[in-house]
């Protein structure tokens, strides 16, 4: 493993290669441009887009659905999470509930909120919880279980009582398990709010792309797919900015709890 | 776990039962959420008309097809990379760029080229289970001891032997995880698909009847998939305690010990 | 009246297997206000059980415990239990001044003065310099002193101490005795000490209780009259004070 850090020419140039094939195979086979275009068309079509300011519309709607479902699910999971993983009474009596929802796809649940909440921005958001909910509830539940017992006793010889114990002794010394459900609801997340898009809507990027599909824009629709993944890896990076600078304490403890 | 839980049987028995109440006194919009008894009997009614049976076999098929795809070509892929450094950095480019994209953006891509037929959804399957399978494969042969392929060079084993006798039953586990990660996605991928450009399968069904009105019929669509999801699990299971009964038992030692 | 008094204790588990243990047996004894005793037994007598029922971590079979003529019924507020696995007692997302100040924190104590006290129990302890420091960069003496640092932060009137040197090397051990008894000396906090090491106890205690083997009993009290302060050397060069070690012994052996 040597030179990780070192700047990957091989991979950047296979890249590169891949790119240039792309554009170059485009260009001299005008049938396949209709369904492959040029890159250089793709960026140039996002340009236009972008300057024209519909784009970045589409992008806020998703953006702030996105927002709204996460930061709902994360609060909701972890505050549910920590109290059915402290209380075990509790938890024993919605597990069996719980262990049958997991195994439906969140999806599926599209179609029940067009019913009760129309084709508006509730029901994006509302599906985009149900779906994120999950992973967080089960991994912060997980966490708390995963603590070790002196911990708690030390919370409570110091006199702490339930919710001071869980804000001050659970939910920090849970954090790294939370951590990752919340990673995994943030892509979560993002795939609901661009899928409900597309099924049902009329604006978003998931909107968008499947509008330029059914109109046989190509280099558009790739434009919005570009837009996309770059949302996806944008989100991503900050939570690993947000995640490296809350958990710098993680450093040297090995992976899953204790020292 | 000691005890059978009757408190929660009792709450789920709860929950439904208030269901039914609430659904038959009207105090929930039977127009949106019809009482249960009514789903239940629609869902028997599909299930034995060969309805619901039939959506699910479509849809697995195309399913199955996606996901033995996405194995067949990330498990070797995977291989390659964890054990070539080369290979490792010449495509690690590539499938960092292809990571980020969300698999449902992919579908219209798919339709683009290939219409509403299988092929679509295979492909969209395909893609979405890439990068469980690939990056668990790949930190699976990365995170082998290396005392174990050098005993294949001590014993003279030509690579394709060292692959199938050494880093496959090694890396199983890790192998298994991706797979088994991947199972959801791909009966949710599956689903999306459906949804987005079909003309059956279970997730068409289900929307279809909520197009439709059929709300009752809606709701024992979710409960099928529910109930597919769920087997699913279990046969993945079953099938990893089989095959893997070493991994298993030494994994049940540690959560017990 | 007595700091803490215990009546007839008795602690008992349920195994898995269904059956009952007996962890404590019958514990009565009454400790005065300021004093150093210590509970010495082979391991596994019931100690670290006896410890957490006093700290009111766990309720006893039968009997009662008393701290300032109020009976236990929960962890009591002016008192504080050292545990022995320290090193996952302590905050691990916590800095080793954020511990202390914890120990403030749950008296409500915040603010200037709050910190000023944080930073004087670092300097007792002899932490300074490790303020930003996080337990994991720490070796086991100093997350020991952690801990007892942000214990006393607490200024509990009794601190229950379950065998926090049993697993430092020996000069550590020994320095950290001294230190103890130092802070001790200054605090005047009531301190109910417990370790196999016999020599420690006397080294520490003003009495000592003998434990027998499980179910722990006290099979003897044994008053340490050595003069204070006490010296590593000196006193342990007391005649009297292999005579103790080896009665002590003598006792636990049979």
């Amino acid at each position: 493993m040597i030179g990780l850090k070192r700047f990957n020419w091989q991979g950047w140039s296979t890249f590169g290669l891949l790119l240039l094939l792309w554009e170059l195979g485009s260009r001299s086979a005008p049938k396949l441009q209709f369904y492959v275009p040029p890159i250089s068309r793709v960026l140039s079509a996002l340009g236009q887009l972008v300057v024209s300011g519909s784009l970045v519309q589409h992008l806020a709607v998703t953006l702030g659905r996105f927002l709204a479902g996460y930061l709902l699910a994360a609060a909701l999971g972890v505050l549910l999470g920590l109290i059915l993983g402290y209380f075990r009474g509790l938890h024993g009596l919605v597990a069996i509930v719980i262990e049958l929802l997991r195994p439906m796809p969140s999806v599926a649940i599209i179609p029940v909120a067009v019913l009760m909440l129309g084709i508006g921005d509730s029901m994006i958001v509302a599906v985009t919880v149900y779906a994120s909910v999950w992973p967080i509830l089960v991994n912060t539940i997980d966490g708390v279980h995963h603590i070790e017992h002196v911990l708690i006793q030390t919370g409570r010889t110091f006199g702490l009582r339930r919710r001071k114990l869980l804000r001050r002794v659970i939910f920090p010394a849970a954090s790294p398990y939370i951590v990752t459900g919340l990673r995994i609801g943030l892509s979560i997340a993002l795939i609901l709010v661009t899928t409900a898009e597309m099924i049902i809507g009329s604006k978003g990027l998931g909107f968008f792309i499947m509008d330029e599909e059914r109109a046989m824009n190509s280099a558009n629709m790739y434009a919005g797919i570009l837009v996309v993944a770059a949302l996806g890896y944008a989100l991503n990076r900050v939570f690993l900015q947000l995640e490296g600078r809350m958990m710098k304490w993680r450093h040297g403890v090995a992976a899953g709890g204790a020292m | 776990m000691r005890g059978f839980n009757w408190r929660g049987i009792g709450f789920l028995i709860a929950l439904l039962a208030g269901w039914e109440l609430l659904a038959q006194v009207q105090l929930l919009n039977p127009l949106i959420v019809p009482p249960l008894s009514k789903i239940l009997a629609i869902f028997t009614d599909l299930l034995i008309s060969g309805q619901i049976p039939m959506q699910i076999a479509l849809s697995m098929k195309r399913a199955a097809a996606g996901y033995a795809l996405a194995a067949a070509v990330f498990v070797p892929l995977g291989i390659g990379m964890g054990l070539s450094q080369r290979m490792h950095r010449f495509l690690e480019v590539v499938v960092e760029m292809l990571r980020p994209v969300p698999p449902p953006v992919v579908i219209p891509l798919a339709m683009f080229f290939f219409g509403l037929e299988d092929r679509m959804k295979i492909f969209v399957i395909f893609f979405s289970c890439a990068w469980p399978i690939l990056l668990n494969t790949l930190a699976g042969v990365r995170g082998l001891d290396r005392v174990l392929l050098q005993t294949a060079r001590t014993f003279g084993l030509s690579r394709s032997k060292t692959i199938w006798q050494i880093v496959l039953p090694a890396c199983a586990p890790q192998i298994a995880t991706g797979l088994r990660v991947s199972l959801p996605i791909t009966l949710i991928l599956v689903v999306i698909s459906e949804m987005v450009g079909s003309t059956d399968g279970i997730g068409y069904f289900i929307l279809d009847s909520q197009r439709r009105f059929k709300v009752a019929q809606m709701y024992a669509g979710m409960f099928a998939l529910a109930l597919l999801g769920y087997l699913l699990n279990q046969l993945f299971n079953l099938t990893y305690r089989v095959m893997l009964s070493w991994h298993w038992g030494m994994m049940r030692q540690k959560d017990e010990g | 009246m007595s700091i803490l008094e215990i009546h007839g204790l008795s602690k008992s588990y349920r195994q898995s297997s269904g059956e009952l243990t007996l962890a404590v047996g019958n514990i009565t004894c009454r400790v005065e206000a300021g004093e150093f005793v210590s509970f010495v037994g082979p391991s596994g007598c019931g100690k670290t059980t006896l410890l957490m029922s006093i700290a009111g971590l766990l309720a006893p079979t039968s009997g009662r415990v008393l701290v300032n003529d109020k009976e236990v019924t929960g962890p009591p507020p002016n008192l504080v239990l050292l545990f022995q696995e320290y090193n996952k007692s302590l905050f691990a997302w916590r800095t080793v001044l954020g511990n202390i100040q914890f120990g403030l924190e749950a008296r409500a104590k915040r603010g200037a003065d709050a910190d000023r006290k944080a930073h004087s129990l670092i300097e007792l302890v002899g932490l300074k310099g490790f303020e930003t420091h996080y337990p994991w960069e720490l070796s086991g003496g100093m997350q020991q002193r952690v801990a007892i640092a942000r214990a006393l932060a607490y200024e509990p009137e009794v601190l229950l101490m379950d065998e926090p040197f049993g697993s430092l090397d020996a000069l550590t051990r020994l320095e950290l005795e001294d230190a103890l008894l130092t802070l001790w000396a200054e605090l005047k906090t009531t301190i109910l000490f417990i370790t196999h090491d016999i020599e420690e106890a006397i080294y520490l205690s003003d009495r000592i209780w003998v434990l027998s083997r499980r179910p722990s009993q006290i099979i003897e009290e044994i008053r340490i009259r050595f003069p204070r302060p006490r010296d590593q050397v000196t006193t342990r060069a007391e005649r009297g004070f292999m005579e103790i070690r080896n009665a002590i012994y003598g006792k636990i052996r049979n």
